[in-house]
């Protein structure tokens, strides 16, 4: 035979029992070339790019789900950040204007969209690490209002990168946002569609985070996989094996689950007639039993995530994730590491909710995978400054380790710590963890920037 | 003659017979030819693979996964095909 029995059921298996799925196909377009000083006129642009540039992205994704029998969860799209299209019609307003203009323009967005067939769309972003302009300000000032009026539409502030440092003025102002996005959308849930970020990948596959950075051609294809349970149901039947053989064999899985990326991701351009820019290695879980990546470190024996062990359990993973997946692709991007969501996961829950896993302890996981404090239910009582100080921790790991991070909470309002709170749909659903109780406020007031590390000056 | 397209048709159930006889006819039906068959128990379960060359195929992909898939409900069977080039990509370097 072509292939080996055990080679197709393998397959077969990893689709039908193991989750094994493309967790998204995320299309990124260029607006540059929709920039117009006039508002109607800029809006009426974006809108008719994306509907013509997206048009075969859903039709092209139900063929290749049969064509290979593989689940495509998600449809995206990924926009140049909305801060550098909106700098020209929003010059002359007075802020209130300009904030009006940006509500019009994200609802339109979100509406042409969600008429496509697309699930999420990314972008609504500004990259602030240095400093801010007008039009950025008022992207981050309009947040409060656009995310609790749409719902398809992902936002996501850079506040820091190794080389600038952390615009800490920034930082301030995005815990004061996100306790403002909490207080307007039910649960604090609009906070699930922003993140904030260090060192953002210009090719992120994966929402709140993706955007059409700068550097990108027209439009292009990112791709991002699962298959949480396929590592997972490779490591059960192995107790007992050192750890070498065992990066060993999510090595072997990993490239596999990449190449099924690799392979949709090619058929994907060439039928939208782009390129494929990004596959991202992380193993991206779903609320599910089965597909959850801290049921891959309770499998390599952690009895429970937050247990002490569970940072190297995860960093072992994610570095042989990294190595199995980049043979797999020549289109390695994005986050490219292991995803940790609170919410988005079934054992990290379970774990939260026992008390085996602490904020803390999920911090010092952030340093070892990608993407930081991710889906992170907190009391609705947490200050705006405590969500700031948070935020600044993630950061300073991002930028002292010259990784990407990023912070995504949920200030859940009038929740308590240890309550249960239900998202939806991807966004899973969650208890709510406790905050240290003392303050930085002192510290977040000072402002200013974080100076870039030393070993950020390698000319 | 055109070159072969594979796919690969996996068969997963009860066995019984008249199986390998229906899943067959649909494949002639649409000018399908078998070029290797085997069979395995996955999980205590029956399966049958089926390695087919498409290119004559007359209808679509999707056209002939629909009939597949309908003869193995009247089988009690769950039939599935994906185009070839998945297993290479997983299975080859």
């Amino acid at each position: 035979m072509l292939y080996s029995k055990e080679e197709i059921l393998e397959t077969i298996k990893m689709i039908n029992l193991e989750n094994l799925d493309i967790r998204t196909i995320t299309l990124g377009i260029s607006l540059l070339d929709c920039i117009d000083a006039d508002p109607q006129n800029a809006v009426a642009k974006v809108k008719e790019k994306i509907q013509r540039t997206a048009s075969g992205l859903l039709p092209s994704a139900r063929h290749l789900e049969r064509k290979y029998g593989i689940p495509i969860v998600n449809l995206r799209i990924s926009l140049t950040p909305l801060s550098a299209i909106i700098a020209a019609p929003v010059r002359g307003m007075n802020q209130a204007e300009a904030l009006t203009f940006c509500d019009d323009f994200a609802g339109e967005l979100d509406r042409a969209c969600q008429e496509m067939g697309v699930d999420l769309v990314g972008g609504y972003s500004a990259l602030v690490h240095i400093g801010l302009t007008f039009a950025e300000e008022v992207l981050i000032h309009s947040l409060p209002a656009v995310l609790s009026s749409t719902s398809a539409l992902c936002a996501s502030i850079q506040v820091a990168t190794t080389v600038s440092g952390i615009n800490m003025d920034a930082v301030r102002t995005m815990g004061e946002i996100v306790k403002q996005i909490s207080e307007r959308t039910e649960k604090g849930s609009g906070c699930a569609r922003l993140v904030v970020l260090c060192n953002a990948p210009e090719n992120i596959p994966f929402m709140a985070g993706a955007f059409h950075g700068f550097g990108n051609p027209e439009t292009v294809i990112n791709i991002g996989i699962s298959g949480p349970g396929v590592i997972k149901s490779a490591l059960q039947s192995q107790r007992g094996l050192p750890l070498q053989d065992l990066a060993q064999e999510i090595k072997r899985r990993a490239f596999k689950i990449t190449r099924v990326g690799e392979l949709i991701g090619r058929e994907m351009a060439e039928a939208l007639h782009t390129r494929l820019g990004a596959v991202d290695l992380s193993l991206a879980p779903t609320f599910k039993v089965g597909d959850s990546v801290a049921e891959i470190l309770e499998a390599m024996g952690i009895e429970k995530v937050g247990a002490p062990g569970s940072t190297a359990a995860l960093a072992l993973l994610t570095n042989a994730v990294k190595m199995g997946g980049a043979m797999a692709t020549s289109a390695v991007g994005g986050y490219s590491g292991a995803f940790i969501p609170v919410s988005e996961d079934v054992g990290m829950v379970a774990a939260a909710a026992s008390g085996a896993l602490s904020l803390e302890k999920l911090e010092a996981m952030t340093s070892v995978c990608s993407v930081g404090l991710d889906m992170v239910a907190i009391p609705g009582d947490t200050t705006a400054e405590t969500i700031a100080g948070l935020i600044a921790d993630e950061m300073a790991i991002g930028v002292m380790n010259n990784k990407a991070t990023g912070a995504r909470l949920i200030p859940v309002p009038g929740a308590r710590a240890g309550e249960r709170v239900e998202f939806g749909g991807l966004f899973g659903s969650t208890v709510v963890m406790p905050v240290n109780p003392f303050s930085s406020r002192d510290f977040i007031r000072r402002g200013g920037t974080f100076p870039p590390p030393i070993h950020s000056i390698r000319n | 003659m055109k070159d072969k397209e594979l796919a690969i048709i996996t068969v997963m159930g009860r066995d019984r017979p008249g199986l390998v006889a229906g899943i067959s006819r649909v494949l002639a039906d649409h000018q399908v030819n078998i070029e290797d068959i085997s069979q395995t128990i996955l999980q205590e379960m029956f399966s049958m693979i089926l390695i087919v060359d498409i290119s004559a195929c007359q209808t679509s992909f999707e056209a002939l996964q629909e009939a597949l898939a309908q003869e193995g409900n009247s089988l009690g069977v769950k039939v599935l095909m994906q185009h070839k080039k998945i297993f290479d990509f997983m299975h080859r370097i």
